[in-house]
């Protein structure tokens, strides 16, 4: 496998969350790659952007990499999702995005876990393939 | 030889034709996953070759995760990132897709291995077995490599892997015939009618096998004469049958009495072959 280069801005300051609503009080979904959208916050400007991730719920393998890959084109380097696999897990480390699971119910309570520091990166993947 | 359900007889059914023949014949074992026509016969080890497949390896000085190779892939096998691409070997189903289109040319292609192809001789029989290794989930390039061991010159038999899917079409492509080994059974018969589909769709001649008469009930045969299907054999239900079976010794040698139902079997096999051949040879003909 290549070496991948990891390219860190200090400006970065986007979090990214699976969900399968588009606001701060949809719930966490507690799938990563099945997730039907990904909620990116940016926390310098308090808005964010909502990405789909439909095309993966029909995926019948490999759902987690391509979520992985939408999550990283956003720019986030931090990921808060409910659970996520070993294929997932490699892409998002590669891509230098740090993973936070939680059981948070929605995001907003999550966005605030997160921003009191309580929620700790991942150093593994904490389910196996195809856990749903 | 091929079936819809599993466990109605197509090892059987091959390794017993095979032995019957009075020329030379090639027996190909395409359930790779879990090969057991060698358990019926012994002969000597000619030669073991390691089975590949291409899969991509990406060059990090030349990419520039445009993303070209992750958007072709149908399988997810590769991820762009911005800085590089990583490969899931396990995925990736050998296409050449993401080769083609990296506009970089920052992927080639190397060999993973995925399992061995065994080449047994024993008597007239010539036994070419693959075998995919374990924790590999795609059988289709194995299948594909006992079938290059194809000569052309003998009677090929191939035991296909039970089913309807991906493999069991790997087998039976190319093929000139079909026999579908069936039993008379609810299960049978369900299987059946979705092995005859397949085999149709793939526009192979075609025959039936049915084994264990004498079980289950009379709709396999109603169903083979309503839809034109030719019954080219019945095995009855036979205790002693499974007994030799269990032993790992061949029908037509434990049970003599059956000898005559494999050598029809292969006498209608080869007039098939035969009028096939005519018919090729007209074609060139013409």
């Amino acid at each position: 496998m290549p070496a991948i280069k990891h390219r860190y801005k200090e400006k970065d300051m986007k979090v990214a969350f699976t969900t399968s609503g588009e606001s701060l009080e949809s719930p966490l979904d507690s799938r990563f790659g099945r997730a039907p959208k990904i909620l990116v916050y940016d926390l310098d400007t308090k808005t964010f952007d909502i990405i789909d991730n439909t095309q993966n719920l029909k995926a019948p393998q490999g759902a987690g990499i391509q979520a992985a890959q939408n999550v990283a084109r956003t720019g986030a380097k931090h990921l808060v999702t409910g659970h996520c696999g070993p294929k997932a897990f490699k892409v998002l480390n590669a891509a230098g995005i740090a993973i936070y699971t939680t059981d948070a119910s929605s995001i907003s309570i999550a966005l605030d876990r997160f921003c009191a520091g309580s929620l700790t990166p991942a150093h593994a993947a904490d389910v196996e393939e195809h856990w749903v | 030889m091929a079936s819809g359900k599993g466990g109605t007889g197509k090892t059987t059914v091959s390794v017993n034709l095979a032995k019957v023949s009075t020329s030379p014949v090639q027996l190909l074992d395409c359930d790779v996953e879990e090969p057991n026509a060698h358990l019926f016969l012994k002969g000597v080890l000619q030669c073991r070759e390691v089975v590949t497949m291409p899969v991509p390896e990406v060059n990090a000085a030349l990419c520039d995760g445009c993303g070209a190779c992750s958007a072709i892939c149908e399988y997810n096998a590769i991820a762009a990132l911005p800085d590089g691409a990583l490969v899931f070997e396990e995925l990736c189903h050998g296409c050449g897709g993401c080769t083609l289109v990296c506009p970089r040319k920052a992927i080639t292609e190397k060999g993973r291995r995925i399992g061995e192809v065994e080449v047994i001789e024993s008597g007239h029989i010539t036994l070419v077995q693959g075998r995919i290794d374990v924790g590999v989930a795609m059988a289709p390039p194995v299948i594909r490599a006992v079938k290059e061991r194809l000569d052309g010159e003998r009677m090929g038999i191939l035991d296909a892997p039970p089913g309807t899917s991906c493999p069991v079409i790997a087998t039976i492509k190319g093929t000139d015939l079909v026999i579908l080994i069936t039993e008379p059974t609810p299960f049978g018969l369900n299987d059946l009618k979705l092995a005859v589909d397949m085999v149709r769709e793939l526009a192979i001649p075609f025959g039936v096998v049915i084994n264990r008469v004498g079980v289950g009930d009379d709709r396999v045969h109603s169903f083979c004469r309503e839809t034109g299907v030719p019954i080219l054999m019945e095995i009855p239900d036979d205790r002693r049958i499974a007994e030799a079976y269990s032993r790992g010794e061949l029908m037509v040698d434990a049970l003599p009495e059956y000898r005559a139902l494999f050598e029809q079997l292969m006498q209608r096999v080869q007039e098939f072959w035969n009028s096939v051949r005519r018919l090729n040879h007209a074609d060139l003909r013409v």
